[in-house]
């Protein structure tokens, strides 16, 4: 019931802005409140099942992002000749060496030897993998820099991304969790956010990728365009008999498309993760997380269990980070900053109620349309406050310049008291 | 001749650099070890913490500023460093006492408190924003070399300068009187040791009257007082930013986790770990390189092992190594 009461109350929300402020801006919000209600489940299954602390989200985020660049793109021409067939090999031979250091690191009898030979491996890996990959980026780099400058993708449909973004975070996840899930919760948070910096870092400087900070635009779409809708004399014709132009009908239709398929994912993805949580296996996570030893005791798998659920709430974040590049159109890794991506994710999660999905999506799109709605709120707020100043006083100028900075501040005041007040979220775990 | 260009050069881009960018970390390390030891979290609010004590510091300097108030050749920022710490002790002490202090009746668990101190974050770095704005802001004024490169060269008649900036002594200076007096109070006076038994054994230090609210308060202002130093030296070396204050976390972390987290010798020892191997791994070797190798064997590329921007990978890198075979750090830390 409390649950219906507040859904609906979300709900009132998106209504009120859309006969407020036009519906263009509330199917904005909506479109971006469903995929950060897809994050919030992702981070949900990590901490509010698993108890893992994980503040890398960013960095599977933007490996979503990554992903529908390298499935959707075309291929550019002439790369894979120039070098991309080079990188490829030398990636495969970085991979080696370092797999011939842990295998090293397993087999051979700990000692100075092994530390040495490890060591020699790393080392001269490192040089011949340089040596190996340096030409190749080069060579791709070289083809018509202003515009491509980079490997391309497959040309296949944008959709498939999404679960290839899931795939593409899961790996990654796959290869921090075998490292840090061993360690203590705050370790675990440190190495986590240190993962997120570096997969933006490689993103931002590795140009044959996906083009680095020169930014990817024009990712094809899995919905109409407003231009061929707007040339469409059936649209156009619909479109009156709502009484709407043809203009405004169409961005209203593109974006309502895109909220059709982020409400297909979120649906699919609330089903399965309320299966999980309802089904033995979900038992079992909250055992682990509430009382590891014991749990253990009972003859539970707990470092693969972390290890599992990790990898599942890190692919969710991807999916959620393809979706919403698909919905950009563009990938700028400039734009990942952890404090929108990591830790407003987790406010969602916490104001929403942490160990309940239904709970995470609701704080995902509630906190989503404050934060786009806070800005507006605050200037309106300063607006009142230095009504009484006058005019181009460097205060009253100061004030309104800053209102766009009060976001921050009021995720914070909301985050400190959800969890002094109600620290179990709106919607608790039941 | 060659060999000592390459001393030289070696000395301008790597060692001077990194000294001054250790001591730096290692400030902040300080700070983030001293949280951990006494208050048993990690501090996410650190870098802002830095961020909120260097914009109160450049606030008062300008202040300073427009009434005239210089430093000679020293920046003005030193003489209003005093101001920015009361400030953000002051801050820090709200902030205790209206948001941590609950939690550690309660005595929640560590996670909630590290969740607690993200959202401290987010409002200190909404303040500093709010207050100060994005942009970048330099605040550097007197003389900006002590040695310029070109006065190093024409002294020693070396092809190559090294150029001893203003800032990069100060930062030295000031990171080791900061360090000596904490190290003083640490293990001379009655407050530090109460501080220290706190830290290795709280019910025992209860169980003989030190009263733990004043022993965290203490810690609180120490704390205060080493963020706004390291924020405001990172600031007079390089620029302020308030975005580039939040990143500083991830290496300040590594430097305490390396040595070893609640241990303030290996904060001091991790900053420096830390800063070497990030400017070390990161710098274009190419010249110094070309000085000491014989001509047929001097390098043709950067030899730059990583470019610049992966800098965090490198402390990323170093966090992992330590965890994964040394788990205390360098010198043996807590592990809870």
């Amino acid at each position: 019931m409390r649950n219906v009461v507040l859904f609906g109350l979300m709900g009132l929300l998106i209504v009120g802005t859309g006969l407020m402020q036009g519906w263009n801006l509330a199917l904005t919000i909506v479109n971006m409140g469903l995929i950060s209600g897809v994050m919030a489940l992702g981070v949900n299954l990590q901490w509010g099942f698993a108890g893992l602390f994980n503040i890398g989200v960013m960095g599977f985020v933007a490996l979503g992002g990554l992903a529908t660049v390298l499935v959707s793109m075309p291929a550019t021409p002439g790369a894979w000749s120039a070098g991309g067939i080079r990188i490829l090999l030398s990636l495969v031979l970085g991979a080696a060496t370092i797999v011939a250091a842990v295998l090293v690191q397993q087999r051979m009898e700990k000692g100075r030897m092994r530390s040495v030979a490890t060591v020699a491996i790393l080392v001269i890996g490192f040089f011949v993998f340089r040596a190996a990959f340096d030409p190749g980026v080069e060579g791709v780099e070289a083809i018509n820099p202003a515009s491509s400058g980079n490997l391309g993708g497959l040309g296949l449909p944008v959709l498939l991304a999404w679960p290839v973004g899931g795939l593409l975070a899961a790996g990654a996840a796959w290869i921090i969790g075998k490292t840090a899930l061993g360690l203590r919760s705050d370790y675990l948070a440190i190495a986590t956010l240190g993962i997120a910096e570096i997969i933006l870092a490689v993103m931002k400087n590795e140009d044959w990728l996906a083009r680095g900070v020169k930014n990817v635009i024009g990712i094809p779409r899995p919905v109409a365009y407003e231009v061929e809708l707007q040339q469409d004399p059936g649209f156009i014709e619909r479109a009156a008999s709502f009484g709407l132009d043809p203009v405004g009908a169409s961005t209203l239709y593109v974006k309502l498309s895109y909220g059709v398929l982020f409400a297909l994912v979120l649906i699919l993805l609330l089903w399965l993760a309320q299966r999980a949580l309802n089904s033995p296996w979900g038992r079992m996570m909250r055992a682990i997380r509430d009382n590891e030893v014991a749990a253990e005791a009972m003859g539970k798998d707990v470092k693969g269990r972390h290890l599992q659920i990790f990898i599942l709430g890190s692919a969710i974040c991807g999916i959620a980070g393809a979706m919403m590049t698909t919905l950009d159109g563009q990938l700028t890794p400039t734009s990942y900053q952890p404090l929108r991506f990591t830790f407003l994710v987790w406010v969602m999660v916490i104001v929403g109620g942490s160990g309940n999905n239904f709970g995470a999506v609701l704080g995902g799109m509630l906190i989503w349309w404050l934060w786009v709605m806070v800005e507006p709120i605050g200037l309106w707020l300063m607006q009142v406050i230095t009504s009484g100043m006058a005019d181009g006083s460097w205060l009253k100028d100061h004030l309104i310049d800053s209102a766009a900075q009060m976001r921050l501040l009021t995720m914070g005041v909301i985050l400190l008291l959800m969890l002094r007040f109600n620290p179990r979220g709106l919607i608790p775990e039941r | 001749m060659d060999f000592l260009n390459a001393i030289v050069a070696f000395a301008n881009f790597v060692f001077v650099p990194g000294l001054a960018y250790g001591a730096q970390l290692a400030l902040g390390a300080l700070g983030v070890t001293l949280i951990y030891g006494i208050l048993r979290f990690s501090n996410f609010a650190h870098g802002d913490t830095m961020a909120f004590g260097t914009m109160a510091t450049i606030l008062v300097t300008w202040l300073l500023q427009s009434w005239g108030v210089s430093f000679g050749v020293l920046p003005t920022a030193l003489l209003a460093l005093p101001f920015g710490v009361a400030a953000t002790a002051l801050m820090v002490l709200g902030t205790d006492r209206a948001v941590y202090r609950f939690y550690r009746k309660q005595k929640a668990a560590p996670v909630i408190l590290v969740i607690v101190s993200m959202g401290v974050m987010f409002v200190m770095n909404g303040i500093v924003r709010f207050i100060i704005g994005v942009e970048d802001i330099g605040f550097a004024d007197g003389e900006r070399f002590l040695i310029s490169a070109r006065t190093f060269k024409e002294m020693t008649g070396l092809d190559e300068g090294l150029a001893i900036r203003t800032t990069t002594v100060i930062t030295l200076v000031t990171a080791a009187i900061s360090v000596a007096l904490l190290f003083w109070f640490l293990n001379k006076t009655r407050t530090g040791k109460s501080m220290r038994a706190f830290s290795d054994n709280e019910d025992l230090a209860l169980l003989s009257g030190i009263s733990p609210e004043r022993v965290v308060a203490v810690t609180w202002i120490i704390v205060a007082a080493l963020a706004t130093t390291a924020g405001v030296l990172y600031g007079l070396d390089k620029s302020f930013k308030a975005f580039t204050y939040f990143q500083l976390l991830l290496p300040i972390f590594a430097a305490a986790i390396v040595g070893g987290l609640g241990n303030p010798l290996g904060a001091i020892a991790g900053g420096f770990v830390i800063a070497f191997s990030e400017v070390t791994v990161t710098y274009a070797w190419k010249k110094v390189l070309g000085y000491v190798l014989p001509d047929s064997l001097a390098p043709d590329s950067l030899v730059q092992l990583l470019s610049t921007d992966y800098k965090f990978a490198v402390s990323f890198a170093l966090l992992i190594l330590v965890l994964l075979f040394k788990p205390t750090g360098l010198f043996k830390g807590q592990s809870v």
